[in-house]
């Protein structure tokens, strides 16, 4: 018998949004990437196109990040005091698509770096790298709204994505990015309604900008609430479909900066010997939330370790394969 | 049921005699409609209208079932493609294959190890598939005697031989197992077998095409316990098969897919092993058969599988009251937040990076979020307080003071109003207890 395979017929598609900027373009990386784009829900090649792969970004402190655990850390030891270097073993040994840039430095409660600071660093970092790169601020509202302007003007036509937009505070952002060229991340707290809420309020400010946003619905670690965040981003994807234009953005997830916070990651196998040896339960537990992530949708990862990294974009080529 | 009313009043028996409690046939009928009464009541319907009833009404997907007695494992039952539309029902069943010609008890009991308490929950791998990779029906058998004797889970049976199937069986049969698989080329001696058995039976297709002929080929033999197979091993078709047959099932109500499916890990590295089984898992499969029993990479497959069939709209809740982390004596620490499952163990989690012995008070809120139950007035200086006296706190400790989520810091004079306790205003993310601790009391 000849199954007839059941094709969702979509109304619309994922805009895509390009990050980083060729000579060309104004900036000075070696090629854009490309993200979002689709027609059809992930990885359903049957039924629409994917004609871009999700990425990876790979995190990279502008201090040394003394909390991450020791097999986490030990990959970076000889370049985690130099951003630029750390960046690029990130992309020539690690095969990183993209470079977060976290400037945790200009923490106020820490080391304070000053905007200069942090300009100095992104100069450096953009002249080790040739990949698109995106920037955070420490988390400290006040502080990151002048560390990411000063950022934005340093950096302008490089086509930055900018971290972060929320609904209490976007214009800053928003503004730099219209003013300097570059792309936004519009985070909200794994609401939709908020989600919506926030692209909406950027668009008012201008239109064109709804094409270089790419939605953080804020991601929870596997066991922390994974599940909230892959059905928001499953909703807002099918919507995208559907028609909603306010949600049809690609999606970036913070992987690493919420599971490598966590009891799995850290806890050695002396005091829980039923959870295993620490070094492959941590990779795992990075490994398996960017899995799921990927299957609701997510275009962007944002890992640390590279081991995650390599199997994720392993995973991925295999996602990619067409099956129709 | 899924029938209207009126198409259900057209098989009953129309004599309004009120056995069942209704006044009328077509009221029972109306109610049948809504779910809201049982078919056993009328005793005057035939087995002809009850056979054209209940068909109609099941479920999309086959409730399919193994093993016997306490230990009986469901599949199938689905009815949603999203798991936001309501929930998913019958967790997917992780499977560990041991091959007949290997060191079985040292397998089987690795498979047994993978047991572990997270955040609150228990979790297990569900069966173990035993593989006659031997090809050799004596050697299936003596396999399944060891195994059988080495576990209480439930089994799968892999052999595409119909005679070594039916050796293991002599040795299994009561155990109820699952029968892999029936193929175009074995398919009448194993529905035999499976249906003189009583047990559930996988089929196998090389191709959708192929898998729907065969199902129609054994329904039309008599078994219906069935379990579909695909035949792909690649995980972009493997995902794009698992699509199709709960769209199909679901959307088309197309029976002849309306079966749980099993998949096969192929990947040798534990690390892949468990990215692939966790898209599949995901992506509908109702078992998924795999090699490692590394606990590394078990522990969060589980605990992914745990999150995902979680019902939306059932959040889980940990027991309210008192909970310890560390060796507590009187002076130590009391944290205080509700008894949503996610809160309480992000709050634990970092409670317990402080190394500093503690009290978490978990107030009910009937498992809602401290915002939500600050909102909804179950998360109050009255509820705090009183779940303070109620739990002993006050001969515990010799201190009188309470750290309360600094989301709610308006609760701060209430709650010492109400209690005598005096309130420290915590930090707002379950992420700032270390440095709070560290500040407040190291």
């Amino acid at each position: 018998m000849a199954v007839e395979i059941f094709k969702e017929k979509y109304r619309s598609q994922v805009r895509e949004v390009v990050l980083g900027a060729t000579k060309e373009e104004g900036g000075t990386r070696a090629k854009t990437v490309k993200v979002g784009g689709q027609t059809a829900l992930p990885f359903l090649h049957f039924e629409g196109e994917n004609p871009n792969r999700p990425v990876v970004a790979m995190e990279v402190w502008d201090i040394v990040p003394e909390e991450w655990p020791a097999n986490l850390k030990g990959y970076f030891e000889d370049v985690y005091d130099d951003a630029a270097a750390w960046a690029k073993k990130c992309v020539e040994e690690y095969g990183a698509d993209l470079i977060a840039v976290r400037f945790k430095g200009a923490d106020p409660d820490g080391k304070d770096a000053s905007a200069e600071d942090c300009v100095a660093t992104l100069k450096k970092v953009l002249e080790a790298v040739d990949v698109p790169l995106i920037v955070y601020g420490c988390g400290k509202t006040e502080k990151d709204s002048k560390v990411i302007s000063a950022l934005a003007e340093a950096a302008a036509g490089e086509n930055l994505l900018l971290g972060v937009a929320e609904q209490e505070n976007y214009k800053i952002v928003a503004s730099a990015a219209m003013a300097h060229k570059h792309s936004v991340i519009a985070q909200s707290p794994i609401d939709i309604n908020i989600a919506k809420q926030l692209n909406i309020l950027i668009a008012e400010m201008s239109t064109p900008l709804l094409d270089r946003i790419i939605i953080d619905p804020t991601v929870a670690a596997l066991g922390y609430g994974l599940e909230y965040s892959y059905s928001i981003m499953e909703r807002a994807r099918f919507g995208a479909l559907q028609g909603d234009r306010m949600l049809a953005m690609p999606c970036i997830a913070n992987v690493g900066q919420e599971v490598w916070v966590k009891k799995e990651a850290h806890i050695s196998e002396e005091e829980m010997p039923e959870w295993g040896g620490q070094v492959e339960r941590s990779l795992a537990w990075e490994a398996a939330t960017a899995m799921a992530l990927l299957q609701s949708g997510i275009d962007i990862l944002v890992m640390r370790h590279p081991e995650a990294v390599k199997k994720i974009k392993s995973h991925v080529d295999e996602l990619m394969q067409d099956n129709s | 049921m899924g029938l209207t009313g009126l198409e259900i009043f057209k098989h009953l028996p129309k004599t309004n005699c009120k056995e069942c409690g209704f006044p009328t046939c077509l009221a029972f009928a109306m109610a049948l409609a809504n779910g809201k009464t049982s078919l056993d009541l009328c005793p005057d319907v035939s087995d002809q209208a009850k056979e054209a009833l209940s068909s109609a009404a099941a479920p999309p997907i086959r409730l399919v079932k193994v093993g016997a007695g306490e230990n009986v494992l469901e599949m199938g039952d689905e009815t949603e493609i999203f798991r936001h539309d309501k929930r998913f029902n019958h967790p997917t069943a992780i499977t560990i294959a041991v091959n007949d010609n290997e060191d079985i008890e040292a397998k089987v009991e690795a498979i047994n190890q993978l047991a572990f308490d997270h955040v609150g929950q228990h979790y297990e791998a569900d069966m173990v598939a035993l593989v006659n990779a031997s090809g050799d029906a004596a050697s299936f058998k003596a396999a399944a005697e060891k195994a059988a004797a080495k576990t209480e889970k439930n089994f799968t049976l892999i052999s595409a031989d119909p005679a070594a199937m039916e050796a293991a069986l002599e040795v299994l049969a009561a155990r109820k197992p699952l029968l892999y698989a029936a193929d175009k080329d074995n398919y009448e001696k194993m529905t035999e077998l499976a249906k003189a058995k009583g047990c559930a039976l996988v089929v196998k297709g090389e191709n959708l095409d192929e898998l729907a002929d065969l199902v129609e080929k054994i329904v039309a033999l008599g078994h219906r316990e069935l379990v579909l197979d695909s035949g792909s091993r690649e995980t972009s078709k493997v995902l794009a098969d698992l699509t199709q047959f709960r769209r199909q099932s679901v959307k088309k109500k197309f029976r002849t897919f309306g079966y749980p499916a099993i998949t096969f890990t192929t990947k040798d590295d534990p690390q892949e092993e468990l990215l692939q089984a966790g898209a599949y898992i995901a992506k509908y499969a109702s078992i998924v058969v795999m090699k490692t029993t590394q606990k590394e990479v078990h522990l969060p497959l589980m605990s992914w599988r745990a999150n995902l069939y979680t019902d939306p709209q059932k959040p889980v809740a940990v027991e309210p009251g008192l909970h310890i982390v560390g060796e507590v004596d009187e002076n130590s620490p009391v944290y205080c937040t509700t008894n949503f499952s996610l809160t309480y163990f992000l709050v634990e989690g970092e409670v317990d990076t402080t190394r500093i012995p503690s009290y978490i008070l978990s107030v009910d809120t009937g498992g809602i979020s401290v915002l939500t139950g600050y909102a909804d007035n179950k998360f109050t200086g009255e509820t705090i307080a009183k779940a303070i006296k109620e739990c002993g706190l006050e001969e515990k400790v010799k201190h009188r003071k309470i750290v309360i989520p600094g989301a709610v810091a308006v609760l701060k004079g209430k709650l010492e109003d109400e209690s005598g306790w005096e309130v420290l205003v915590g930090p707002r993310e379950s992420s700032g207890i270390p440095q709070f601790a560290k500040a407040q009391f190291a």
